[in-house]
């Protein structure tokens, strides 16, 4: 018995083909010369998965159509001495194409060995995306009318740099070798019929005992490779462009909390809580003024929250900010009727034309371009816009009511915009 | 951090996450896109040692298990769509007892809900995550500090117990800028994590005398190990119900329910006839309410859960030693209220709840002296 076995006896039906995969994978593994320990086998859902007891290797068996994203992690994880091997149906396939499309896109290193048994055999023998056209199957007793998925061109296409095709009789185990010694993806499509529901619903695929097998129960024999021909299930080795297998590498890096701290330099008046709203238009820098003045309240030596609202497309539409500043710790940090109210365009207007007819105090400051709205608050109406232009008007309107309330001082606000990646370009003190 | 100087800041809570699962020793972060959880996303892609895109939220999950199982600590963040593709993977890496750390944040639903709009809704189907019933340790942020102090809890009580953890947070928890002191945070230990090293042949779910069995990569050099999403004996061989798997199944709840930390605040007032409690971004305006409360002279006391599930026997023992209780969260029935009473909220249990907003200080204070 090899030593990639604990158990020389598989757990499936007679003749299935599953058991010459198993040995030539055990072929393919003792002509490398691995070890057992080297090795981790990876089982998807189906009767293949349940092999994993008969493996001397590691084994994962885990849910089905996901082994191959699963070894993909595994695979990730490991040093690259370690091969991973998938072993998954034609079902399994299926379910988690897009698995295997990016495993080979990636080119992680992997073998995937695909049991095409052409139907789902664990639960009883249902079509699957690898069904050919034609072949007879429990849900489709005149023929599966649709074409199968080419596994191979499509990982080709995907990036990979081996893929293979071989009809599951004999000895195949220099393909299975040739795609372990690839460093990257590979992957290897094994032909072969379920016995118990492909060769029922099948009765003219001309099954004979064979005795070469050494298998005994019934086996497809030759008639497979007529059927793959049939089928347009052509056999074959493919390489795609060779490439580096991915391997993530572990990087040093920063602390995200290497930030310069906002020391208290400024001082503020505020005795209370002030609740403002910014609203404006996405694009316009409403979000990075809001953050800007709440600095400039820190540095004042307040707390401060800053909180974002913008449609699911942050690109249009509106962009509201809603600050709390205070001179005591914050732990609510919603608005729900500001003290003040700043809007700068249409679309902020509209975003928060409930809540400033709801406001019964407080100052609405309105840029000088839109209608007034109803409301309880005092109005107080500037030209944000045209002073300072559409980019730059939600920046100007803060500086403005700092300088008009001094709540925060305006030279606070200043230094963190200089400070700030826009200080660079623009300088809100000669507005 | 300098213990007395102060280190004023505007900080998020996706930052603070993301520092504090690096420091906790979370070495790989595998993430997917996904409004509001993106920005932890974004924070850990600069900031983990390994950073993975992954090309959808099921692959997410198994890279993480592979990941895992190979040796490494990884994370994820995600909201309700990312999560709801990751269940059964999350209930694969329970059963395989693989260690992660899934960062849940929440928002309005159903569905695709409202991406930007925060929401406490997702506490029911945590409870329900697992075929059977069975416990998935929850822990639930309620402050910026626990930003900081949770996810290095929650990683440890992953390897500890071997098995995924969620750490439960909302999008106004960790979208919102706040004015922050760094240097009240504390130092933070990494998580102490011991691999099998006693002699073969190594069983991958043999717990010994105690529940959770010692833990052992794939790939490694000196021991077999077998992993296994289906019901399996002590050794990961699959079974269909023999003795030993069931008791193997047995274990899972078992190491849950009693090893997960119990973690939560208790302000209890001298005189207090009534005991808030909330969870999640609720508590800031339960604090808010409760002081309030207090400075006209009206006795309350507060809990916050921050081990939501499974839920620690002290919770009810707590609410029943007050003749009233007020429950505010922010979904639609009072999810909490329902794991603490039942559907027959009695009717000295006031519900505070919201959709599509956040729950005010006022509302609850005015529930609190009704
Ligand atoms: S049911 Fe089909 S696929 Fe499964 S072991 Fe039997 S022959 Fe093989």
């Amino acid at each position: 018995m090899s030593r990639f076995l604990i158990k020389p006896e598989l757990p499936y039906c007679k003749g299935c083909g599953h058991h010459l995969i198993v040995r030539n994978t055990v072929k393919a593994l003792e002509a490398l010369g691995a070890s057992p320990l080297d090795v981790v086998l990876v089982t998807d859902i189906g009767c293949h998965g349940i092999v994993d007891g008969n493996f001397a290797t590691h084994t994962v068996h885990g849910l089905h159509g996901r082994s191959v994203a699963l070894a993909a992690g595994i695979a990730m994880g490991l040093p690259p001495e370690k091969k991973v091997i998938v072993y998954i149906g034609d079902g399994g396939a299926t379910i988690g194409l897009q698995h295997i499309l990016e495993a080979a896109r990636m080119n992680v290193d992997l073998t995937v060995v695909v049991h095409n048994n052409m139907l789902y055999g664990m639960t009883g023998g249902q079509p699957s995306g690898l069904t050919p056209t034609g072949f007879r199957t429990v849900l489709t007793p005149q023929g599966y009318p649709l074409p199968h998925h080419d596994l191979p061109r499509l990982v080709l296409d995907a990036g990979a740099p081996f893929a293979a095709r071989v009809v599951g009789l004999g000895d195949f185990s220099d393909v299975l070798r040739q795609a372990l010694e690839v460093e990257g993806f590979a992957l290897v499509e094994v032909l072969e019929i379920c016995v118990s529901y492909g060769v029922k619903m099948n009765p003219d695929l001309g099954l004979r005992p064979d005795a070469q097998t050494g298998l005994g129960g019934a086996n497809p024999g030759p008639r497979l490779r007529e059927l793959a021909r049939e089928t347009g299930y052509e056999p074959g080795v493919w390489t795609g462009p060779t490439r580096p297998a991915f391997r993530p590498a572990r990087r040093e890096t920063a602390s995200l909390l290497d930030m310069p701290p906002v020391l208290p330099k400024h001082s503020s008046p505020l005795a209370g809580r002030m609740t403002l709203i910014l609203a404006g238009s996405a694009g316009e820098g409403v979000q990075q003024a809001a953050e800007l003045l709440a600095q400039a309240a820190i540095a004042a030596g307040l707390y401060a929250t800053k909180k974002s609202m913008y449609p699911v497309t942050v690109g249009v539409g509106f962009s509201t900010a809603e600050i709390v500043l205070s001179r005591s710790p914050i732990f609510y940090h919603g608005v729900s009727e500001p003290d003040v109210m700043v809007v700068t365009s249409a679309d902020g207007l509209e975003n928060q034309r409930k809540r400033i007819d709801q406001m019964r105090g407080g100052i609405l400051w309105l840029d000088a371009s839109l209608p007034v709205p109803e409301t309880g608050a005092e109005v107080r109406i500037t030209d944000f816009r045209g002073r300072a232009g559409a980019r730059n008007a939600a920046l100007y309107a803060l500086l403005t009511i700092l300088r008009a309330t001094g709540v925060v001082p305006p030279e606070a606000f200043l230094e963190a915009v200089a400070e700030s990646p826009i200080g660079r370009h623009i300088d809100p003190s000669r507005w | 951090m300098n213990e007395t100087r102060s280190y004023p800041v505007l900080v998020d809570g996706s930052r603070l996450i993301a520092e504090a699962c690096v420091r906790a020793g979370a070495d790989a972060y595998v993430g997917y896109p996904i409004t509001p959880a993106s920005l932890i996303f974004f924070y850990a892609s600069r900031r983990f040692p390994i950073a993975l895109p992954a090309p959808d939220e099921i692959t997410a999950l198994q890279w993480m298990a592979g990941l895992s199982a190979a040796g490494h600590l990884p994370v994820s963040a995600t909201s309700f769509p990312g999560f709801a593709l990751m269940v059964e993977s999350v209930n694969m890496a329970y059963m395989m007892e693989l260690p992660m750390l899934v960062i849940l944040v929440q928002r309005l639903g159903p569905a695709t809900g409202s991406a930007t709009a925060g929401a406490q809704g997702d506490l029911f189907l945590l409870n329900g995550l697992m075929s059977g019933g069975y416990p998935l340790p929850v822990f639930c942020i309620s402050d910026l500090e626990d930003c900081w102090l949770l996810p290095p809890v929650a990683l440890q009580t992953a390897v500890d117990l071997r098995t995924p953890v969620v750490l439960l947070t909302s999008k106004e928890m960790v979208m919102t800028q706040e004015s922050f002191d760094l240097a009240r945070l504390a130092e933070i230990e990494p998580v102490h994590r011991t691999f099998y090293d006693g002699p073969g042949p190594y069983c991958t779910y043999d717990p010994g005398d105690g529940l959770v069995p010692p833990f052992l990569p794939v790939g490694n050099d000196q021991h077999q190990v077998r992993l296994n999403a289906s019901t399996h004996d002590r050794c990961g061989i699959i079974q269909h119900t023999s003795d030993e798997s069931m008791a193997n199944t047995r274990r899972l709840p078992a190491k849950v329910e009693s090893r997960t930390p119990v973690l939560y605040s208790l302000d209890e007032q001298e005189g207090a006839q009534t005991l808030v409690v909330t969870w999640d971004i609720t508590s800031g305006a339960a604090r808010e309410a409760v002081a309030a409360l207090r400075a006209q002279g009206v006795p309350v006391s507060l809990l916050i859960p921050r081990t939501l599930l499974p839920l620690p026997a002290v919770y009810l023992e707590t609410v029943d030693r007050y003749p009233r209780v007020v429950i505010a969260e922010e979904n639609h029935q009072g999810q909490l209220a329902h794991l603490l009473f039942g559907r027959r909220i009695p009717p000295h249990v006031r519900l505070v709840t919201a959709i599509g907003r956040m729950i005010r200080p006022d509302e609850i204070a005015r529930e609190v002296v009704r």
